[in-house]
């Protein structure tokens, strides 16, 4: 009896899961469809799902007249570095704020995450001329740098709540044993952390990957990333959806690929402190 | 444990990080503020001269001021409401025994990879447009007439692509949060009679209130910023001109730098008020 | 120097030695419109002339528009050339940032841009950027809804006699509307529009003073007749209606009238896009009657060369290239006459070949009705037709039009948004030094 109740609850939740992650996942299915489409079949009335003549058109022509391969590879230049780089400056600030806490640590932590709060376009004008400046107008190197500083606070305050979670008795111990603060951090601490080290990854990577207001106002040719591939599909001289779906797929496939496998790193380490 | 040592360790090691972020904070800062008592236009040979407080006088006297901080934390309380409360939902439904929870799971979290401007493209294009849009094709098969979203229920409209984009980061840490509740006592009460609704009430809200600070947190911060979705849809007309809009179309369509970063700093005392709020409950939180 | 460098440079001076010029590459920016798509896709044939090559910086207007200021007001030095429009040049060029090209080669022929185009695109008679294509505004109409109308569409109609027609076009039942029209927010859309609805009802931006004048009766009939008519016979939703909004309605069949930009005429007769390619008709822009200015405007997109770039010869090569007679005959060649960058050339209209095209004439006589120095009945201290060219102008312009655009949406009265267009645009004006 208990067990035809489970079975028919297990049945109306899965229903109703699929249900609602179908329609959430909707507007991205809509566009990926929509880019395999002619651009009559796109806007026709009443709207076709899957029946229509499937055709690759639209990337062609989207390849040829832009080149694909160079955005994305800046794309994943600037995302990758921006991210590893915070990692690297990150690991030991939260490291020490975890396990050598003082009555300002928390203090800190917030002050930090308040940077993020100033508006970017105030500050265009500046760091624009400072680029100059400096001659890295253009340049990937600056975007990995401003990027990584822009996601800096959330990457400490991620790592930060992985590392209180690890009991510091392990650390202890091992500092009875003998061990050197480097090899505390890199034989203990890190093996611990890697899943929280992961998530952390994975989710800046992914926000540096969106950012869409610094990479698109310092470059031009040489280090556009695809938020600058998408700019020139948006808004042409008439309305293209197919094309502009294909651009879109394009753009955001790389990072829905990436995310879709590694999703369950992301799960089990996205948590912010958020589970006691 | 922190002996002396490990002490002046952790301050080593703390250094880059708050060097750098305070690198990154204060030469912005300083700079907008020194701009933000100048008249500074660069279509006109750029720095013209101190003036005082004029910058702050004309960006509040302007009448698009007080409509943008309203529209500001419309955005914001609007686009919290509905990922706090739908997340939870959906945390809730997704932790239930069922087929194919990876694939749900995937479904669920995909807008959150989506870069801001191809999902305003997509929404204000393929969803939104009053004639071929697939909202306009469904009302008209209803029998309806078509609704102009973003010009008829601009506000709306843009709570809803931002809640869509922002839902998935709230339902994974709420659902992260609900698998560690202790099944058991849920059982008990169970067993005790107790209506789910009370469950909710009494256990799981209750075990939620810290992942939902956190998720309040975090996305506060980024809805704070949020300029592509406007500026792809709206261009800020209907009301949908944010703070952070505002500025934007000071410095970059007016090509005032002066008044822009007056602008610049009253979102920052904005930003702060409602971090300081914030941070208080949080704050709180943090300790336990 | 390296040792790469030297090298670098030993091979250029053979190379310069050789062909008596060096081999560039030029960085372009340019606006996603389909002439420069078109135009990107022919760079093959620059390359193979002169031996550069170029590299193509694509954006949407918005954002083309903000990323090329932003470079040249901070002399950032990105870009070698710059696609920008009329309302840019003439500030740019009195603000000295760019290169003057009155010293183009004698078989460019810069004497056969046509004079608008040239007086537009010039600072104190200093050409300062090439036009790639020009452009006016008119009428497209649907030759057979007027038709069953009733109606005979007259060369150069009033607005008295536009909204009488696009209220008989209508036809709720057949979605069908009378009339399109830009109701868009943005200077460069809806902005526009309206700016050269109100001049052709005899209103002004500015009085010889720099005083706003929206408090005028001129603009309260001219928003007042367009909110009017849009209502009786536009579409739904048209507050969010741009050019390309427009453009994919009419083509669709959806619009019995459309006033719009000219190259909209190629577009609107292609029948592989639109399915109404063969009932179009053109008139010129309409008047309010016994105002003697029409509601048409005069724009070009056009190439420039910021000052203080490393490749200013190259640049200019490019620059004679794109906008040459050769690219227009390479360009007719490739894709037909109809699709060759309209509205630059005098000598394009007195091709025969161009005659041919229908919208040819129209088009010319369009570009030729717009007087940029004298945009209204009533003196005015600026210059442009659509456009106020000074700074400050696309800021306030967009807020100006974001407010009528909430008169569109149902959200305000005509009174209100006009009472708040004065106040900010004169707020924006003192802020400016200008009263």
């Amino acid at each position: 009896m208990a067990r035809a109740v489970t079975q028919q609850r297990k049945i109306i939740n899965t229903a109703a899961a699929w249900g609602v992650g179908l329609l959430i996942f909707f507007p991205i299915l809509w566009t990926v469809l929509t880019s395999f489409k002619t651009e009559a079949t796109a806007i026709a009335d009443p709207p076709v799902f899957l029946a229509f003549d499937w055709t690759l058109e639209n990337y062609s022509a989207v390849m040829e007249r832009s080149n694909y391969a160079r955005f994305l590879w800046n794309s994943i230049i600037i995302a990758g570095g921006s991210t590893i780089l915070g990692i690297i400056v990150a690991v030991p600030a939260a490291w020490s704020m975890a396990f050598v806490p003082s009555n300002r640590t928390k203090d800190i932590l917030l002050w930090m995450l308040s940077t993020k709060m100033l508006p970017a376009v105030g500050v265009l004008y500046p760091i624009y001329l400072i680029c100059i400046k400096l001659g890295v107008l253009d340049s990937r190197g600056a975007l990995v740098i401003i990027l990584m500083l822009m996601n800096l606070p959330i990457i400490v305050w991620m790592l930060y709540t992985y590392f209180k979670e690890i009991p510091g008795e392990i650390l202890e111990a091992a500092r009875m044993d003998g061990a050197t603060l480097k090899e505390e951090i890199l034989y203990v601490l890190t093996p611990m952390a890697v899943p929280g080290i992961a998530s952390t990854l994975l989710l800046n990577f992914i926000l540096a990957w969106n950012e869409a207001f610094w990479t698109l106002n310092l470059t031009a040719a040489n280090a556009a990333p695809l938020t600058a591939f998408i700019a020139s599909y948006s808004s042409p001289e008439g309305l293209f959806f197919a094309k502009l779906s294909a651009a879109s797929t394009m753009a955001i496939a790389p990072i829905l690929i990436l995310g879709w496998f590694s999703q369950k790193q992301l799960v089990s380490g996205l948590t912010f402190g958020a589970v006691k | 444990m922190a002996t002396k040592h490990s002490r002046s360790a952790a301050r080593l090691m703390m250094a880059p990080a708050v060097i750098l972020l305070l690198g990154w904070m204060l030469v912005p800062l300083i700079m907008t503020l020194i701009f933000s008592f100048k008249q500074y236009l660069p279509l006109r040979g750029g720095d013209l001269g101190w003036v005082g407080f004029d910058n702050y006088v004309r960006f509040v006297s302007s009448s698009a001021f007080w409509p943008s901080v309203v529209a500001t934390l419309t955005i914001v309380g609007g686009v919290l409401l509905i990922t706090v409360i739908i997340g939870v939902l959906l945390a809730i439904l997704l932790n239930q025994p069922m087929w194919g929870q990876g694939v749900v799971r995937i479904l669920v979290i995909a807008p959150f990879f989506v870069m801001p401007t191809v999902s305003a493209l997509v929404w204000k294009n393929m969803f939104m447009d009053p004639v071929n849009g697939l909202f306009a094709h469904l009302w008209r098969f209803f029998g309806a007439e078509p609704i102009a979203w973003l010009s008829e229920a601009s506000l709306p409209s843009i709570v809803l692509i931002v809640s869509w984009q922002w839902l998935p980061f709230a339902t994974l840490i709420l659902l992260t949060a609900i698998q560690s509740l202790d099944g058991e006592q849920l059982e008990a009460a169970e067993m005790d009679g107790a209506p789910p609704l009370k469950r909710f009430g009494y256990i799981t809200l209750p075990h939620l209130s810290r992942a939902i600070t956190i998720v309040v947190l975090i996305q506060t911060i980024f809805l704070l910023a949020i300029f592509a979705e406007i500026f792809v849809t709206t261009g800020g007309a209907f009301g949908t001109r944010t703070l952070t809009y505002l500025i934007f179309q000071r410095v970059l369509e007016s090509q005032n730098v002066g008044l822009g970063s007056a602008g610049g700093v009253y979102a920052i005392i904005l930003a702060n008020i409602v971090a300081i709020f914030l941070m208080r409950i949080v704050g709180k939180n943090l300790d336990a | 120097m390296s040792f790469n460098q030297a090298l670098y440079a030993a091979t250029a001076m053979t190379l310069v030695t050789a062909s008596g010029a060096l081999a560039e590459n030029l960085v372009i920016a340019t606006v996603n419109n389909g002439d420069m798509i078109r135009m990107q896709g022919l760079t093959q044939d620059f390359t193979d002339k002169t031996g550069h090559t170029v590299e193509w910086v694509t954006l949407e207007e918005n954002v083309l528009r903000q990323r090329v200021t932003t470079d040249i007001a901070a002399k950032g030095g990105s870009f070698d050339i710059m696609t920008i429009g009329m309302y840019e040049t003439p500030i740019w060029g009195a603000n000295g940032w760019l290169v003057s090209l009155d010293d183009l080669s004698a078989e460019y022929d810069a004497d056969d841009i046509l004079p608008a185009m040239r007086a537009g695109l010039s600072h104190d008679g200093t050409l300062y950027a090439a036009p790639f294509y020009g452009e006016s505004s008119m009428i497209m109409y649907r030759t057979d809804l007027i038709e069953q109308a009733g109606l005979e569409m007259p060369d150069a109609p009033t607005w008295q006699f536009i909204r009488e027609a696009a209220a008989a076009m209508t036809d709720r039942d057949n979605d069908i509307n009378g009339i399109c029209l830009r109701g868009k927010a943005g200077w460069g859309e809806g902005g526009a529009f309206i700016t050269v609805t109100g001049n052709s009802f005899g209103a002004r931006w500015f009085d010889e003073d720099w005083n706003a004048q929206f408090d005028q009766p001129e603009w309260k009939e001219a928003l007042t007749f367009f909110v009017d008519m849009m209502e009786e016979s536009g579409p739904t939703g048209y507050a969010t209606n741009g050019f390309n909004e427009n453009l994919n309605l009419f083509q669709q069949g959806k619009c019995g009238m459309w006033i719009d930009a000219t190259v909209a005429a190629s577009f609107v007769t292609n029948p592989d896009d639109s399915t109404v390619a063969d009932k179009v008709g053109f008139a010129l822009a309409p008047n309010s009657e016994g105002v003697d200015r029409k509601a048409n405007w005069l724009w070009a997109w056009a190439l420039a060369v910021p000052a203080g770039t490393q490749k200013e010869a190259a640049a200019k090569e490019f620059i004679e290239w794109a906008t040459s007679k050769d690219y227009i005959e390479l360009v007719a060649e490739n894709e037909g006459w109809a699709n060759v960058p309209p509205g630059a050339r005098t000598s394009l209209y007195e091709n025969p070949n161009y005659q041919a095209v229908p919208f040819a004439q129209k088009t010319l006589d369009s570009i030729l009705a717009a007087d940029p120095t004298n945009p209204t009945v009533k003196p005015v201290p600026y210059v442009g037709v659509q456009f106020v060219a000074i700074p400050e102008f696309a800021g306030i312009a967009t807020e100006v039009s974001q407010e009528f655009s909430a008169v569109y949406a149902g959200q305000q009265t005509v009174d209100e948004a006009l009472a708040k267009a004065q106040a900010l645009t004169n707020d924006a004006m003192e802020a400016a030094g200008y009263r």
